[in-house]
């Protein structure tokens, strides 16, 4: 099971990201598990400086940016 | 640069519509035709440009820089990096939690906090695009000197007792994640970022720029300045004031104030209005409210605020 990590603290971009990452997920068809982190101490403790972000099982892997779905999901399958 | 433009806006509106070149009507309509072309292609270049340097400057990496320098070069470097860094209230927060808890001072953080909405590329396009290079320079070197002043007062203040909300005694690593962006990928970016932003601010420029447009045809010359002229003292401190609450809308509040600027308001109080609309605004204000008392919240406010009004002042002395 991936887990996706969504980071931010419920801006408008974080929630276009989270759901843009949980429609990649279903598009690829993998086992997946959402999760959204919003606790500003965490966010800090991963790293993140500009939200939103992605981590995928705990790790970070772009931040600050809401990539096209295409690039997404190479993303996300490359993460496997 | 822009005599196409300029050709093709005296084609559309004289040739097409018809208009008469010595009516109002016609040159009003000519005034806005071409700023509009002219702003939407400077703000495309501009900011496409800005994206990719910035996509060799991510956050972390800016970070690092800052944090290698000595304490009066680090005010400096976190000035001039928070021009390219895009400044969005909703990644205020980690941004400044991540540099305090890196050990970048609070008053180099401020530095940086203070430039960052202040000098923007859409700012600059927009003042290049409606009052040329000369003042779209000195904006953003008033905007840098004020940066730094108030980084290094608030320094001096020693207000890390204010900070609230989160463990300041808890360190971090600096982290940086992504191994180098590969060229495709920095102008994917580049594009989305620029396309975002255009969707967003078109509205604003197009109202601005109407309105502008308007005022430029049909307010008489120097309407404004037994108001707002540089003799009268208080213009200066009333366009702070106002300009805060006016955030989202810089994009729209530049061509109209440039009609104003026109019609006889005085320079010094045109600057310090749009930097107080760029660089103060009431969202910021909440969103950094959850990590300082309201104590250094307003010590921040009044420290930026008055830069802002000496600016101004400053202005309308020198050019009077």
């Amino acid at each position: 099971m991936m887990k996706l990590q969504v980071l931010g603290m419920g801006c408008p971009k974080c929630n276009k990201l989270y759901a843009a990452v949980e429609a990649a997920a279903k598009e690829l068809g993998i086992a997946y598990e959402m999760e959204k982190i919003d606790d500003i101490g965490r966010i800090a403790e991963m790293g993140v400086l500009m939200t939103p972000a992605l981590a995928i099982d705990g790790k970070v892997r772009f931040s600050a940016r809401i990539p096209a779905s295409e690039e997404l999901k190479k993303i996300i399958a490359e993460a496997k | 640069m822009f005599k196409p433009v300029q050709f093709f806006a005296d084609w559309l509106v004289y040739g097409v519509l018809g208009l008469g070149r010595a009516t109002l009507a016609g040159s009003s309509v000519n005034f806005f035709v071409f700023d509009t072309i002219k702003i939407f292609l400077l703000l495309a270049g501009i900011i496409f440009a800005v994206s990719i340097i910035r996509t060799f400057l991510p956050p972390a990496k800016i970070r690092e820089i800052i944090l290698r320098k000595s304490r009066f070069s680090g005010h400096l470097w976190a000035a001039g990096l928070g021009i390219i860094t895009p400044f969005c209230t909703c990644s205020a927060i980690p941004l400044f939690l991540g540099f305090i808890q890196t050990g970048i001072p609070l008053g180099v953080t401020f530095s940086f906090l203070v430039a960052s909405p202040m000098i923007n590329e859409v700012a600059l396009v927009m003042l290049f695009g409606m009052f040329g290079l000369k003042i779209a320079l000195l904006y953003a070197f008033s905007g840098f000197v004020i940066a730094v002043v108030s980084g290094l007062i608030i320094g001096r203040l020693k207000l890390e007792s204010l900070l609230e909300g989160f463990d300041l005694s808890k360190r971090i690593q600096n982290v940086s994640f992504g191994a180098e962006m590969p060229w495709p990928e920095r102008f994917s970016y580049a594009r989305e970022y620029t396309l975002d932003i255009l969707k967003t601010v078109w509205p604003y420029v197009l109202i601005g720029i109407g309105i502008g447009a308007w005022i430029h045809g049909y307010v008489p010359e120097n309407f404004l300045a037994r108001w707002a002229g540089a003799d009268k003292w208080y213009a200066v401190p009333l366009a702070t004031l106002v300009g805060i609450p006016l955030y989202s809308n810089a994009a729209g509040v530049i061509p109209l104030v440039s009609a104003l600027t026109e019609k006889g308001v005085a320079l010094g109080t045109t600057l310090a209005f749009m930097m107080a609309v760029t660089g103060l605004s009431l969202p910021e204000f909440l969103i950094l409210r959850r990590m300082m008392k309201l104590k250094l919240l307003f010590i921040f406010f009044g420290i930026v605020g008055a830069g802002i009004m000496f600016t101004g002042f400053l202005f309308n002395f020198l050019m009077r």
